[in-house]
This record gives C-alpha cells, structure tokens and sequence, in this order.
C-alpha cells in the first residue's frame, strides 16, 4: 500500500501551500556552521522549541552531541523584548559551559519583535557578562527568510565578522568555506589542499566535531574546528575560496570588501568536473604543482567510469536536495551519462534556473526543476508519478517516494536520518566522486539483478 | 575524586554548587529526594519557566500541539500556519504508527505547512493560511483540517480562529485552530492542552451513532509510539473490551467524534490528558480511571481494574484468563534475563508520565531506580493530585484557555449511580486517581523536575547508573560518557513497549543494552595495559 497515498499525478497550481518541502529553516544552518568553531557554543535567541527542534534535527543526523542554549522566551519576552532574557543567557553560558566563543543566532520570534543582537551583545559586554578573552559573534536567521542553507551562510558571516582582523602582513594561506556539507566533506577538501602543501584556514570545521570518536568521556567542546586566531587571521591570507553559492558567497564577498582578500565563488567540489575546478583553482591561487597523488585519484574516477559507464547511461534521475549540493550532482549526473529528469531545491535563486539551463542544454531529454518555495518534494512526486526515474537522490524524506513508486534511493543531502556514513565518508572529491558512483551503482546494479528474468540474471556484470 | 558525596543532599548541593545564585537558588526547588510508601511527599517546584542560557530537555508549545495531541491523528490534514521550520521538524519525527484502515485515509507522512515569508510576516498571513486550507481541500479532500500557529503568527496576529470558521462554512468539512504559539507556556505541556481543548470543543461528541460492544471503553494519552496501541487494542479485543477511540495513537477524527459513547474514560498520560478525562465526565458522564499498560504487572492491575468496573462475572473470568495467558509468556522471558539484569541502575528523566510508568518495567528486570524526573509535568504528577487544589496559578498558566463545561442537555448520561461508584470505589477502584510519581521512589531516589544538561552529566559522574532514559539530545551525550541511553521518547525505533508482548520486547532490549560489549571497547588494548617495552636487535 502507497505511503504518500494521496499523492496523484495531477498537478494542480498551489501559491500557498507547502507540502513534504525540500528545506527547512534558518537557525539549523547557523547552529551547524557554529559548531565549526571550536569552543564555541550556539546559542538560539527565541522560544526554547526552537532550539530543541533544531539540536534533535542535527542530533539524528550525525548522532553526535549536539548542544545550544535558548533565551527561552516566554509570551513577557515577546512582548517586552529578549534582552534581559539574552543577558542572563549569556551570564549562564559562560558560567556553567564555560566556551570561548558563543554564537547567537535569531528566530522567527526575536526578529519579529525587533531584537537588535549587535545592542545587545554590547550592552552584555558593557555588563561584564563576557569575561576576558571571551567572545561573542552573531547572526540574523530570520526562519521567514531563506532556508537553513541560508543561516549557514549567515551565521559564516557572522563568525567572519566577529573575529577576522587585517594585521597588514601577509600570512601566505587560503581561506576556504565550504557550503552546507559533512564533516567528512570538510575533512576531503582539506586533504587535498595538503596533499598540494597548501596552508588553509578553515572556517566552518566540523570534522572531528560532529564525528568524533568514543573515548568515555564527553567534551562538550571536542579538540576540533576552527580556532578564533585562526579565523582572526583570515584578513592577512591570499584569497578565499567558497564552495557553494547559496551558502558561502556572503562571506567570501565579506572578506574581499572588507580586508580586500581576492575572492573566488564555485560550486561544491561533487563529481569529476568540479573537483577538477577546485583542485585547478588551489594550484592557480598557490603556484604549487598538482601532484601525482592526486592525479593518481582523480585517474580512478575515470576508470571507473569508464569502466561501468554502460550502466549510469541514459538513466533518469530525481532529485531534491539544497541548491549547492544538487547543482553539483546535476552536473555529475551528467558526466555519468545520466539524465537529471527532475530537480527540486526549496532554496530559492536566480542563479539556480541559470545554471540548471546551462547545465542541461544538451542533455537530450525535457528535463524539470523548480527552486523556491513550490518546489517541495510533493511536486517531485508528482512529476515522478507522471513518468517515472530509475534512482532518487536526496534526503531521507524521499524513502516514502522510493518505497512507493519502487525506485531506488541514494541518501544525500540533510537530514540522512536512517543510515549512517555520511559523516565519516566523503562525497566531495575524487574520493567522494568514487564513493558516490559506487552508492549510485549499488542502488542500479542491484535494482537489474532483482528484476532480472532467470534466463538474464549474470554473475559478472 | 575521592571526595564523591553520596546522599541526595549532598549531590543536590554538588549539582548546584557551579550555579549562578539565583540559577542554584531557583533549580534546588526542583530537586528532591523519593520518598518512602506512605510517608508525606513534599512539594516540588515544576511547570515553571526554562532559565535562559541553561539547556533543557524541553520543546514547545506547538511541539506539543502539533506533535503530540493532533500529530498521530491520521485522517486530520495538519497544517502549520508559519515559516517552514516547524511543520519541518515535526514531520514524522515522533514515530505516530497508524494503520491507515479500510478508509484508507492517512496523511501522517505529509508535511504541510503555509511556509510564511517576509511578505506574510509584513503584510499579515490571513489570506494565504486561506488560500493554503482551499489547496489542501483541492488536492488532498479530507474530513477535518487543523490549523496550528507558529511563534511570529501569535505576534503579528492573525486571526487563525475567524479564517478557520469561515473556512468550515465554505467548504463544509470540519476547520479548527489552535493557538499554539511557541512562547506560550513553559514547556509542550501547555500544547497539548491547547489541542485538547480544541478536540473537545470542535470533535468529540459530534456524531450521535450507536457503538456496538458491551464494555466501551476509551484509551487517553496513549500515541502509539512505536505500536504501543496495536499492543494495547490487541489485549483489549482479548478481554472482550470494545475500544471507541484512542486519544490520539492511531486515531481518527472519526473516533474523536463518538467518543462520548464510551462508558469509562482510562488515562495513560496523566499529564496530558487528565483534563480532558475530568472534561468528559462533567460532560457526558463517563467516569475515569489512571491505567498503565507499560509493565506486565501493571497491565494486568490495569485489565482487572476496568474488567472490574463494568461488574460483569464473564467479562472478569475472561480477563483474568487473558492475563494468566499473557503473563505465563512474560515469565518465561523475565526468568531468562533477570538474573542478567537483576540489581542494575537506571535513572528516567523524560516525558510526563513516563517517567513513573517505565520504573514498572525496570522493576520486573530487578533493577533499581536512582533517580527519575519529568520534562513537562505538573505538581499533581509528581506529588498526586490531592494536591490540585494548592497548585498556584502562574501567568504562564493563565495563558492556557480553561474551557468551561457544563452536562450536555442531551447527552449527559451518568454511567454509575453515586452509591455504585462508592462501591467500586470501597472494593478498590479508585476513580480520577494519580499517586504521582515520587511516593515509594525512595530516599536515596533523586526526584528533579525539567532536569537539564548541566544537572545531567554530574549526576552521571557521580551514580553512574547502567542505564540512562532520556530523548535524542540527550543520547550521545549520555552514550559518549559509557553509558547506554534509552530513548523513551522514540524508543530508539524498538517497541511496542506497552503490554504483554511489549514488556518481552523492553527485557530482551534493556538486557542487550546493560550487557553488550561495546562499553568494554572504548579503550585500545595500549591505552589499558601499562607502559611496556619491546625491544629488537640492532644489526
């Protein structure tokens, strides 16, 4: 029996209603970019739901500790404003979590009412709130505006804001942001800057945060992340480097305006094409030689493609996903000989349609997509239901999809709620590209052997 | 820390010591130690305010709206009226199992929200929640839409309540709202009596129909967690019970609407639906008894108790019967693991009521319970609800509409004469009755309200229980620590709990969980061993 059982493949116009969305809101984004601070601690400027909603969310993703504070506002806060309740916040945090850094982030309710956090957050410091050598960074997450994609963003701005300084010397390195992705991406997109002997600053860092290891003991701030001298040291580097437009455009855009730090925006590094780009850009911006080590990579990538390229062929795809992930699957897809049939992102821009259009110009089929606020997975079901895909891609929501119409699914994106590996296996890089045809691969070569006739069933394939 | 205090006053003392004073000053009012059967309960300080910067366990108020009380309902289409977050996160996260029945209507696996922007938040959100109730009638056709307002809807305010009504009236199915803002109240609690009030106002008793079956009964605060009701409908089909409606495990709106034609109310969830038992009895008439069905023990107290209400000899022969049956299977198991289980410690600080009913289950496994607390419970949980009358009425509470009831001119039918529950009630049969949680917990027990993480790890570091209980927040905090955390707010995806077959599926967890190896893994074979040489010869 269907799940989604009232899903039809009659699609009529909805402007208001949202049904199974592809996104969700702000202040998750930010209160996962502040955990790649080290010793910092989110804090979330609302009602206490909020900030419980947004802990579980990234708790069952990474099934990792995952702690913030609420100014737990009540309907007086509301009405009165939250500053005393952010002050004593603050005055609690520091006394009994004792972290360097806290990272305020706002909701719907404290931007509705008009909470100024840089008023406040002077007038904590005026206070003596914040003790010496302590730090407070923040960032306006409106969960009426943008998406979670967004709030990392902003909240990348934040800490940006907060701590980078220009000493005036220059310091040789390269900052690099990555978008909305996994600790384990964090971790791929640093080892091939060091495999190129490039020196980077990092910021966010959740590798070794939110996939820590078991010791017996609870660190509420794991040895991991970027360090705020680290981050402070972002205005004397070389240039910046995003990887993801939505997600870290802000503040490569930041440093370059503000401490004239040369800016380059790309996609994520998933698949062949932009690993390629990232990997080019860091040997550019450096001057080192990409060496063998990494050639010897990105020649496995090619390999396998070639090798089981009869099986990705002309196989349609759907996906959903945030605008940075799945612009750069897209284009992997594509480069696998596939055929991204439908797309939907419910972070909105322009850049989206432009890029998906450029991207699908010669892919020989009337490929869909759609970002924003319709472009909820209801709809992706429903152009499923008109004619179907041979694989999903995107997050855990989509195995109500994948059971129903019996396609097979590839869990990427946030929230993976169901499996694990995402925090521990990358998907950027050559390594991510390999694992990532390997996922895609399982899902298709298992679905053939399942619906082989006996006559067709092979034992090599 | 050789220093390690051990009497509940001193840890309290410890939990508190790094406090804020006014923090420190505020918390020791929610800390206490259990107390012996029979002996005076003091009072706790609970349903009182989350201090900021101080990380709770708690949610919100449209969580328990939302996600508690109308979530699990399958025939309901549940629109948030907000920006996207919250309809989010509550989307199937709370494991509501339901059987989608011969009507085949579900919508439990559909988000919905009005996925309010900047525009809305500006210029007011009435129109679209409009236009967004007409596109769920369009594309989905159900019976009942409910309606629930996030955080900025209560600021900028929309009238949620007048878009509902006019909506009913065009489209003709059932439209009710809820203001269920985040801020208000102090914890979910206040949510789940905001959708409570609202069933009861806008669904229950609003279909007249002759419910067949000689012993009617209704099921509240029961959420079929994990299958938790297919466990409890399974038994009382058994015994020969006919349940009307479940509030709100696997439930229907068209279950809610005849529920008044139940002739006893039974309350799991103490906390989140004892009103609306005392509601339907001012009402209807139905009387109300506590049940617990979490523990083999418990369940068959609970069978006996209502076979024993309706007085009928078959209908108690046949429970009794079942009962022998389902308990010869629980003892066959309980006799293989308790010796594996027998003296080990857990602690429970989770949910309303939980808390108390999972120590039942612990008990069978002879384990002991060090401490245990709730997350959203009143005073009457803890201490009983002798003490309803003293518990003072904050702001917060005020904020929480109390409906006023009357009998219903038609349909107020006294199921028992005042000499018969007397009776009932001389033979045993304690109707509208809670002891709460904390008497017979022990001295040495700790007791603490809305316990929270600070709280949580020193009172890990201090007893070191084999076995914590709390949600998903809390898990791999608790798990990083050594120690094993069980989620008694999804299960941690096991369950059904609740029952016979649940209390087997709880000891042959609980023993996995207090006796697997991981724990023993966590250090390298050279981070236990001493420092060690091992020399080769240089050539």
């Amino acid at each position: 029996m269907a799940l989604l059982r009232h899903t039809t493949g009659e699609i009529k116009e909805r402007k208001a209603l949202t049904v199974n969305p592809a996104k969700t809101c702000q202040p998750v984004g930010a209160m996962y970019a502040a955990l790649g601070v080290k010793g910092c601690f989110p804090h979330s400027h609302g009602s206490q739901g909020c900030c419980a909603y947004h802990r579980s969310a990234l708790t069952r993703h990474y099934k990792e500790p995952v702690v913030a504070g609420t100014s737990s506002f009540t309907e007086g806060s509301s009405v009165f404003g939250g500053q005393s309740n952010l002050i004593t916040a603050i005055d609690n945090i520091f006394t009994l979590y004792d972290p360097e850094v806290i990272a305020i982030h706002t909701t719907c309710l404290s931007e509705t009412i008009g909470d100024d956090l840089m008023q406040i957050s002077q007038k904590a410091k005026d206070d003596g709130k914040v003790p010496a050598g302590k730090h407070i960074v923040y960032a306006s997450t409106p969960s009426y505006v943008g998406t979670h994609v967004t709030g990392y963003a902003n909240m990348v701005k934040g800490i940006l804001k907060g701590f980078v300084k220009k000493t005036g010397t220059p310091n040789g390195k390269i900052n690099i942001i990555p978008g909305f992705c996994e600790p384990s991406d964090m971790a791929e997109i640093r080892r091939l800057a060091d495999m190129m002997g490039i020196d980077i600053t990092m910021v966010p860092d959740t590798n070794g945060v939110l996939n820590g290891p078991m010791t017996g003991h609870y660190e509420m701030y794991p040895n991991a992340g970027a360090t705020p001298a680290e981050i402070a040291g972002m205005g004397d580097a070389k240039a910046t480097i995003g990887l993801g437009r939505w997600a870290t455009a802000d503040g490569v855009n930041f440093l370059d305006a503000e401490f004239k730090v040369p800016g380059h925006v790309m996609g994520l590094p998933i698949g062949l094409k932009a690993t390629d780009r990232y990997v080019d850009l860091l040997r550019k911006l450096s001057g080192k030689t990409v060496p063998d080590a990494i050639n010897f990579e990105r020649g496995q990538v090619v390999d396998l493609l070639s090798d089981y390229s009869q099986y990705f062929y002309g196989k349609k795809v759907a996906m959903a996903g945030d605008p940075d992930q799945v612009l750069a699957l897209v284009e992997f897809c594509i480069t696998l000989g596939m055929i991204p049939a439908y797309t939907v992102t419910g972070t909105a821009g322009k850049y989206f349609d432009e890029r998906m259009a450029e991207l699908l110009k010669d892919v020989p089929y009337d490929c869909k997509f759609k970002c924003g606020g319709e472009a909820d997975m209801y709809l992706l079901h429903q152009w499923i239901k008109n004619d179907p895909v041979d694989l999903l891609i995107g997050n855990t929501y989509l195995k109500y999809v994948a059971r129903d119409e019996d396609i097979p699914l590839v869990r990427h994106g946030f929230p993976i709620l169901d499996r694990v590996g995402h925090q521990y296996f990358p998907s950027v890089g050559y390594s991510g590209a390999m694992r990532l045809m390997e996922k895609f691969l399982e899902a298709l070569l298992d679905r053939l052997d399942r619906d082989a006739p006996e006559t067709r069933f092979e034992l090599q394939l | 820390m050789s220093t390690k205090p051990t009497n509940v006053e001193e840890i309290k003392k410890e939990l508190i010591a790094k406090m804020p004073t006014k923090v420190a000053r505020k918390r020791a009012k929610s800390i206490l130690p259990g107390t012996e059967v029979g002996e005076p309960i003091p009072e706790i300080q609970s349903n009182v305010r989350t201090i900021p910067g101080v990380i709770t366990q708690r949610g919100c108020t449209y969580a328990g709206c939302k996600g508690v009380v109308l979530g699990p309902s399958r025939d309901i289409v549940n629109l948030t009226h907000g920006p996207i977050g919250c309809g989010f996160y509550s989307w199937l996260t709370r494991r509501n199992q339901t059987d989608a029945g011969p009507d085949g209507e579900n919508f439990i696996p559909y988000a919905f929200s009005t996925d309010m922007t900047e525009h809305d938040i500006v210029f007011g959100g009435e129109k679209k929640l409009r236009a967004a109730i007409q596109e769920a009638y369009d594309n989905f056709h159900p019976k009942a839409i409910s309606i629930f307002s996030t955080c900025p809807v209560g600021l900028i305010g929309d009238d949620i309540h007048a878009v509902a009504r006019t909506m009913q009236e065009e489209l003709g199915i059932t439209i009710f709202a809820n203001s269920c803002e985040g801020y208000k109240g102090v914890s979910q609690s206040a949510g789940h009596h905001i959708a409570n009030n609202q069933i009861m106002k806008h669904v229950i008793g609003t279909k007249d129909v002759e419910v067949e079956g000689k012993f009617k009964v209704n099921m509240l605060g029961e959420y079929n967690i994990g299958g938790d009701a297919f466990e409890i409908e399974r038994i009382l089909e058994k015994c020969g019970f006919t349940l009307v409606a479940t509030f709100s495990g696997n439930s229907t709106v068209e279950d809610f609407r005849k529920a008044h034609a139940a002739d006893l109310n039974t309350v799991m969830c103490h906390r989140s639906l004892n009103y609306v038992a005392e509601m339907m009895e001012t009402k209807y008439g139905i009387p109300w008894i506590k049940v617990n069905f979490i523990g083999a023990e418990a369940s068959a107290k609970s069978l006996r108790r209502m076979a024993a209400y309706f007085e009928d000899q078959e209908l108690i022969d046949r429970t009794e019967a079942v009962i022998a049956e389902e308990l010869e299977k629980v003892k066959t198991v309980v006799d293989e693991i308790k010796p594996r289980t027998d003296g080990k410690t857990a602690m429970l600080f989770v949910g309303g009521s939980r808390a108390h009913h999972y120590q039942e289950l612990f008990k069978e496994l002879g384990m002991k319970i060090l401490g245990a607390g709730y997350e959203f419970a009143h005073r009457d949980d803890y201490e009983g609800r002798h003490v309803l009358p003293t518990i003072k009425i904050d702001a917060d509470s005020r904020n929480i509409e109390e409906l006023e009831i009357h009998p219903d001119p038609e349909r107020f039918k006294p199921r028992k004469t005042e000499e018969e529950l007397a009776r009932l009630n001389e033979k045993g049969l304690d109707f509208k009755g809670y002891e709460g949680m904390i008497g017979g917990m022990g001295k040495d027990a700790m007791v603490i309200d809305d316990i929270n993480h600070y709280e949580t790890e020193k009172l890990l570091e201090i007893y070191k229980p084999d076995i914590f209980c709390a949600g998903i927040k809390e898990k791999y905090i608790v798990q990083k620590m050594g120690i094993p955390l069980k989620q008694l707010h999804n299960y941690d995806m096991g369950g059904p709990y609740a029952g016979f077959n649940g209390a087997i599926n709880w000891y042959r967890d609980i023993d996995r969980m207090v006796n697997t190896k991981v724990w023993n893994l966590i250090k390298a074979p050279w981070q236990t061993d001493g420092p060690e040489l091992e020399a080769t010869y240089v050539a």
